[in-house]
């Protein structure tokens, strides 16, 4: 799983990731947001434009990510999943909690 | 063969014990003595309707041979779950399953976060695992919670699920791995055996009906069940679970907690209207905040999006509102604390309390005070569920016994089960009385919570089958209520010559007796080398069990009333005299059953009584509760014999 953050704004921090989210990238999916987090940047963009596929664990370290975003006062949202990512997120409903934005800059307005 | 001579006698047993049934509805309930005919009648409706559910179950046993060879790239985590079970017995589990053949790892999720278990562990290089800090005063949710923790601290395909004392066969993963190669299999559940047990096995904790004929039934509608302990399970499909379950609860949480906001909120409004309070508008904008929050879910927008919005509108509302009135807000904030949303400690799922609702809604709030206890509302049960340790409970926390519960969820989604018959685990079962039986009233007692809270009937995503298979166990268990009537029918009759029925003639003998004879048959050919004796009789004789289990199982989920809950002590509980408390009420029972056969004897010999047909019928019936409740004493008087390696005190 390839990992980069960079900030895009003030306070908000952006991980984009590339390849496979799954049960063996997630915990270190979920430490990067914690990591972006703590050093100031409450607010998270997570970029799946290059993720290949995703599994449920890999929902989980969003879920997880979301809860710590909440907890610093912050918020996390996601762009630019493909077919795959979009499918599993309507499976198991969580697109009616984490709404899917088409790119980073949408992602990154209104906050 | 044996399949088609079962469902021969499945059909037999339906079709006479329907004509039996109907006859005692329509032709032979003794309506002058209604108060116990009637509740005859009921109870054997209730027995037929078992019948039918078990002949349902039995017609498509599922006798699976060998098992597809494993896929030799998967990754498994071994889980030995413990909380207070002897370090030793934690460690020969542990070091069985280190030897387990298809490649692992060996984890022993100490729920008890003890020093030694944890020396003992890294000692022998298995892995240790308790609860992370997260889970700090939050519900705890015992086992369920132990197994979500391990979830994500651990990352293999597959997870072998073992109680402490079940030591594992170093093939059972070889033998259960292979059925994953269909993606739709989420779970491989294998028997649960005892060594402890002698033959005769007095506490009946063998369910050689259970793991055999039952189990294999309910697979072959694909409702095979999870047991809690010697079951692989894949993760994605709990994963999925968690997602799906997050999703509800959360949804439904927030919702509740915006109704009663606007509640709180527009009496704080008139409140300030009438007061003229200068706070006015900053409380109109938080209704507002309030309102277009439930709009927007009404229209399907995304909850994360609105919490974040409605949060960042109250704040700007309440920006620059001072409050004059220190005392008033000191109060304010105490009620804050004790906002009515909370949770049931054994059960974990969100309460609200709708009587303190209602109070706090009525609570004349300062302005202030009024927005921050909507704001409290909100981020109590808000997307990241500050209240719970993990944002996600793959396994189900809505019953003491997480295992039915998580089993219907994962068939609801759609995910199939196998039950593979062969015994690849060893345990070790109670050993006394007392502790069987705190272990047979939590199972009684989680299932009726299920049945009570997610209706098998009514889920989503369950077929036909399924819902029955899962109805069928959960009706079982009403069995206690119907053991009252026919201890209590023959009592009557015998004593006072009551007639629960028109008459207990040859007609009645005639409809009876191909049921009944047809009932024993057919459990004799699916329970053909097994023993099921012990298992009917513990149906009937547990009848003070059941009914407490069903009586607090409903008193928990409808008022909210604690249980009582036990953890079952996997060690002998110290030795003392006959334990005539614990049976109690069936002493009573049996007394009072020999009392009545002494009395109608006497009845039919003074003449007080003329149908000997009717005396027979009766006392035929007392012997046969007599011979079912005896197993009880049996039990009672039971003294495990001592072995070296199994003394604890």
């Amino acid at each position: 799983m390839d990992m980069e953050t960079r900030d895009l704004a003030d306070g908000v921090g952006l991980l984009a990731l590339g390849g496979r989210l799954n049960m063996v990238s997630a915990p270190g999916v979920k430490a990067a947001i914690d990591e972006l987090i703590g050093g100031g940047r409450p607010r998270v963009v997570v970029d799946l434009s290059s993720v290949s596929f995703m599994d449920s664990s890999g929902l989980g370290a969003l879920v997880a990510g979301l809860k710590r975003a909440r907890q610093a006062q912050g918020d996390l949202r996601i762009s630019g999943a493909n077919e795959q990512v979009l499918t599993v997120l309507r499976l198991t409903n969580l697109d009616r909690v984490l709404r899917p934005r088409d790119t980073v800059e949408e992602a990154g307005r209104d906050w | 063969m044996r399949r088609w001579l079962v469902r021969l006698l499945v059909l037999l047993t339906l079709t006479f014990g329907t004509i039996y049934v109907g006859w005692r509805w329509v032709f032979s309930v003794n309506w002058a003595n209604w108060w116990i005919g009637v509740p005859l009648v009921v109870a054997e409706t209730y027995s037929l309707i078992d019948a039918y559910l078990f002949g349902l179950t039995v017609w498509r046993l599922r006798v699976r041979g060998e098992p597809p060879p494993p896929p030799a790239d998967a990754t498994v985590d071994v889980f030995i779950t413990t909380y207070n079970e002897p370090v030793e017995m934690v460690l020969a589990t542990a070091l069985a399953a280190q030897r387990i053949g298809h490649p692992h790892e060996t984890w022993i999720l100490d729920d008890g976060a003890r020093e030694d278990m944890r020396a003992a562990a890294e000692a022998h290089g298995v892995g240790y695992i308790t609860r992370s800090e997260d889970w700090q005063n939050r519900p705890r949710h015992a086992k369920a919670g132990n197994l979500n923790n391990a979830l994500f601290l651990t990352h293999g395909e597959f997870m072998l699920i073992l109680d402490a004392d079940q030591v594992p066969d170093p093939l059972i993963l070889d033998r259960t791995l292979g059925y994953f190669s269909d993606p739709r299999v989420a779970l491989v559940q294998t028997p649960q055996w005892f060594v402890n047990v002698t033959e005769s096995d007095p506490l009946g904790s063998q369910a050689p009906l259970f793991y055999g004929p039952i189990q294999q039934g309910k697979d072959g509608w694909n409702a095979a069940f999870f047991c809690g302990s010697n079951a692989v399970l894949r993760r994605e499909a709990l994963m999925q679970l968690g997602i799906v379950g997050y999703v509800r609860e959360m949804s439904a949480a927030v919702r509740a907690a915006l109704d009663a906001g606007s509640r709180v909120i527009a009496r704080a409004v008139r409140q300030a209207r009438r007061d003229a309070d200068p706070a006015l508008p900053a409380l109109l904008g938080v209704q507002q905040a309030v309102g277009q929050a439930r709009e927007r879910l009404a229209s399907g927008d995304a909850v994360a999006d609105v919490t974040y919005e409605f949060q960042r509108q109250v704040d700007e509302a309440a920006r620059g509102l001072v409050s004059s009135d220190l005392a008033g807000i000191e109060a304010d904030l105490r009620a804050i604390r004790a906002l009515p949303v909370d949770h049931d400690d054994e059960l974990g799922v969100l309460v609200v309390d709708e009587a303190a609702l209602e109070r706090l809604a009525d609570r004349e709030w300062s302005p202030l005070g009024a927005i921050e206890s909507v704001r409290g509302l909100l981020a109590a049960v808000d997307v990241d569920r500050d209240d719970e340790a993990q944002p996600m409970m793959p396994l189900a926390t809505v019953s003491v016994t997480e295992d039915m519960a998580t089993c219907m969820r994962l068939h609801s989604l759609g995910w199939r089960s196998v039950y593979h018959h062969e015994i690849l685990a060893h345990g070790l079962a109670p050993e006394d009385l007392r502790t069987m039986l705190q272990q047979r009233l939590r199972w009684a007692q989680g299932t009726i919570q299920v049945m009570l809270r997610e209706n098998p009937l009514v889920q989503r995503g369950l077929s036909v089958g399924q819902r029955l298979m899962y109805f069928a166990t959960m009706w079982s268990y009403l069995s206690g209520f119907a053991a009252l009537v026919y201890i209590a029918a023959p009592v009557v009759y015998l004593c006072f010559g009551v007639l629960p029925v028109h008459a207990f003639g040859l007609q009645f003998l005639e409809h009876f007796i191909p049921y009944m004879l047809f009932n024993q048959l057919l459990f004799l050919v699916v329970g053909y080398g097994i023993r099921t004796w012990r298992g009917q009789q513990y149906s009937l004789a547990l009848f003070p069990l059941w009914i407490r289990a069903c009586v607090t199982a409903a008193a928990n989920v409808l008022f909210g009333k604690p249980l009582g809950f036990v953890v079952t002590p996997k060690t002998r509980q110290a030795r003392g005299g006959f334990p005539w408390r614990l049976i109690l009420p069936q002493t009573v029972a049996v007394a009072v059953l020999v009392l009545a056969c002494a009395i109608g004897v006497l009845r039919l010999w003074t003449g007080a009584s003329t149908s000997t047909i009717g005396t027979f019928v009766n006392v035929a019936w007392v012997a046969y509760d007599l011979l079912v409740m005896s197993v009880i004493f049996r039990a009672a008087a039971f003294r495990a014999p001592e072995t070296d390696d199994q003394k604890v005190d």
